[in-house]
């Protein structure tokens, strides 16, 4: 039968093509499949188990205690600098937390410093002034070709030993750079400061509102109106008004040079100074070259041509340019602040009391190996994990809106 | 009527040059007022702290392993620190009369890099040639055979240990790399997340916390009576933790292959792993040859992390070396800006390397 008929076709159009057939065979790709990941999952599992039991054998054997209890026992040991005071009787979760407040000072701090740093860095290469331009190819070259614990090792080096002791410290107004750090003057606590925050707050709202009612005049009417300056202006107003309520407290506690230390105001030990300045510019090395790959990454036309439909240099550059290159710049720049987040476990070799140090402090005291290890990986997963949790949703926000 | 004479009008001004040293000079330094602030700015710190610095590191410098002349008014960088120490810098504390070992070794490995870097070596021997070097490079380094002395592996250190450990884990790392960068784009779930977990997992720890785990947790995985040295624990880490940053990478060659490659090559009957190995790869492998070559160069950096856990690398043997002599102990910014040079020079050239390749990769691809 070669010609089929009308009535045929129309009955096999309505017929439903048959199930495909579910043979338990070695030909069947799926069944396949499915072996595989059986046996992939037997094998990691085994292994796991396998190193399980090794572990908790070796345990009993050498009488090593394991549980999380030796986090509420007294830590025993002073830890250099804090948030708030700490003293050896109090417990170890209390000096991990400490551990985990230095890792993020030096982490969020160093991540605002490393963008500002690497972003001038990034536009320096392409300036038209050859000095410059120079300048800043040396500077990521000699930079990012060094690895990062050699540089640090360097500053804590140079902090120590090439600046004057605390009796001969450098003075810069009210600043003072010795052997013992950074002394800076601060603010002396008191009601007002209060006020001055409840009034930025009130500000912050303000500013919301402001920026709220400007769009929607843009919308309607097309006038354009301070996005950034007037409520940038309208919260430092209110803080300040908030301040003036209080009373305007503007006492200072200023440091003073002792007979043997720079005394009161508030300092910066040189071991943070040299895992800050040391992460900031190794990471901003690597922040210049993204930065500069994501401004090549942007056609010359699009400049041109926002320039053709009349855009201010500054629209073209914020409007059209910017955008283009944020959207290459921001997950490579993502990989560098959690580059620089793990990097800061590089304090331990210079004593700055990070989580790793601190754990490895007890690690040492205690001898829980397993317990400190996962505690450190638990911080560094969370922290990675959020930031770049965050970076994705800026990213997304930044993407090519698509239909 | 007078005669229309002849006048030439005036002869155009020659243009602007733009070529030569003075025109490169107008074009680039003075070109508007703020650019040239900017150069007078700029040259004047340069002005100031560069001939400050020559003096220091070269004219006032002195040379000879003799710690008085260094403790001199006036004297600059002390390099005799570098004279007198270089050997415990470059070997750490290998013993010192059989040093000519670890050269030779080091010798040997940096040639099998250079070849490798060489388009004339890309052939199938080259395998071959590593597995032999890398054979030679362990007798020489730990001896007990063909009458050397036996060295253990806590006494090696320096130069040869940092490239040791950034090769050899480089190229233990890229086989793993690569089957879990395929893993994580399978169509099978079990494969795909545990992969996706083992590349997550190491990817958001730093480095640092897998080598504390390769030093105080490994011997408690092993069964009873069974201890693993410690260099190859720390190598074991190392690998691991370089696979999982390389199968990302891969991964990105893999995703940029387009799908009408994997079709054609279902359409004409090719098995998965035929796919994979003749069409898929070779595209995707080529593609990735610079990045994979800047996390070697991250590699070859992160080893110095390995002197935490006491593993005298370049680093850490300086530090050994100057720590245990008080008389030296003040020198030791000249100590380290030693190693950097030494770290500069390679990843330096390798950078420059991977320029070259990249530009290679992509001649097939201009027009």
């Amino acid at each position: 039968m070669v010609y089929s008929t009308p009535h045929l076709k129309a009955h096999t159009m309505t017929e439903k093509p048959p199930p495909p057939k579910k043979t338990w065979s070695w030909r069947s790709q799926a069944f396949r499949g499915l072996v595989y990941q059986i046996i992939a999952f037997a094998v990691i599992a085994s292994g796991l188990w396998w190193l399980a039991s090794n572990t908790l054998h070796n345990m009993q054997v050498r009488g090593i205690q394991s549980g999380f209890d030796f986090l509420w026992g007294p830590a025993g040991f002073d830890i250099g600098e804090s948030l708030y005071p700490f003293d050896s009787s109090q417990p170890y979760w209390q000096a991990f937390l400490i551990g985990l407040t230095n890792t993020l000072r030096v982490a969020i701090i160093g991540i605002i410093l490393t963008t500002i740093l690497g972003t001038l860095l990034g536009v320096g290469r392409f300036s038209r002034n050859a000095l410059v331009r120079g300048l800043c190819y040396a500077y990521v070259e000699l930079f990012r070709n060094v690895p990062v614990l050699l540089q640090l090792l360097m500053w804590y080096l140079l902090f120590t030993e090439a600046l004057p002791m605390a009796v001969d410290a450098w003075t810069l107004g009210p600043l003072f750079l010795s052997k013992g750090g950074l002394s800076f003057p601060i603010p002396i606590w008191a009601t007002g400061h209060l006020w001055g925050f409840f009034g930025l707050i009130a500000g912050c709202f303000v500013a919301w509102g402001y920026r709220r009612w400007a769009i929607r005049k843009f919308e309607a009417t097309g006038q354009q109106r301070s996005m950034f300056w007037i409520p940038l202006l309208l919260t430092i107003v209110a803080g300040v008004l908030g301040w003036l309520a209080g009373g305007a407290p503007a006492e200072m506690n200023s440091p003073v040079k002792g007979e043997f230390a720079i005394e009161h105001g508030g300092s910066l030990t040189p071991e943070f100074l040299a895992i800050l300045i040391g992460l900031t510019a190794y990471t901003a090395a690597f922040v210049a070259e993204v930065v500069r790959s994501g401004i090549q990454s942007v056609s010359r036309g699009q400049g041109e041509a926002a320039a053709a439909l009349g855009l201010s240099q500054g629209h073209s550059m914020k409007l059209v340019q910017l955008p283009q290159a944020l959207r290459v710049i921001i997950p490579p720049m993502t990989n560098q602040f959690l580059n620089l987040t793990k990097n800061s476990s590089l304090a331990v070799a210079i004593g700055y009391p990070d989580v790793v140090s601190i754990a490895n402090t007890a690690l040492n005291q205690t001898g829980r190996a397993v317990e400190c290890i996962a505690i450190v990986m638990l911080v560094y997963l969370t922290t990675s994990l959020a930031t770049s949790l965050l970076m994705n949703w800026y990213n997304s926000r930044s993407a090519i809106k698509e239909r | 009527m007078t005669a229309q004479t002849f006048q030439p009008i005036a002869a155009r001004e020659a243009p602007v040059k733009t070529e030569g040293l003075v025109a490169w000079i107008r074009i680039n330094l003075f070109s508007d007022v703020p650019t040239s602030l900017m150069t007078l700015l700029v040259g004047g710190i340069l002005l100031y702290t560069v001939p400050q610095f020559l003096s220091w590191a070269l004219f006032r410098a002195s040379w000879l392993p003799d710690y008085d002349a260094c403790r001199v008014e006036g004297v600059g960088a002390c390099w005799g620190v570098v004279t007198e120490k270089y050997r415990f810098i470059l070997f750490g504390r290998y013993p010192f009369e059989e040093q000519w070992r670890p050269l030779l070794a080091t010798a040997l490995m940096l040639a099998l890099l250079a070849a490798s870097c060489m388009r004339a070596f890309w052939k199938p021997w080259l395998v071959i040639l590593w597995v032999v070097v890398l054979g030679v490079f362990f007798t020489l380094m730990y001896g007990n055979t063909l009458g050397l002395s036996k060295v253990e592996t806590d006494r090696w250190g320096g130069l040869p240990l940092t490239i040791l450990l950034a090769s050899l884990s480089m190229v233990m790392a890229f086989p793993i790399a690569m089957v879990v960068a395929l893993g994580r784009r399978s169509n099978l779930p079990a494969i795909r997340t545990f992969c996706t977990i083992y590349v997550e997992l190491i990817r958001g720890v730093p480095l640092i916390s897998v080598l504390f785990m390769a030093s105080f947790m490994f011997p408690l995985f092993m069964p009873q009576g069974v201890s693993i040295d410690v260099l190859i624990r720390v190598l074991v880490g190392i690998t691991l933790f370089a696979a999982a940053y390389m199968a990302e990478v891969i991964r990105g060659g893999l995703q940029a292959i387009p799908k009408g490659q994997l079709e054609a090559a279902a359409s004409l009957g090719l098995s998965y792993w035929q796919t994979q190995r003749k069409i898929v790869l070779p595209q995707a492998l080529a593609m990735v040859v610079p990045s994979i070559m800047n996390n070697f160069i991250g590699l070859f950096k992160d080893t110095s992390l390995v002197t935490i856990v006491s593993l005298y690398e370049l680093t850490g043997a300086l530090s050994l070396a100057l720590n245990s002599d008080a008389n030296w102990r003040p020198f030791k910014i000249e100590g380290y800006l030693f190693i950097t040079m030494i770290y500069f020079f390679f990843c330096f050239s390798m950078s420059r390397y991977s320029i070259w390749v990249e530009k290679q990769v992509n001649k097939g691809k201009a027009r």
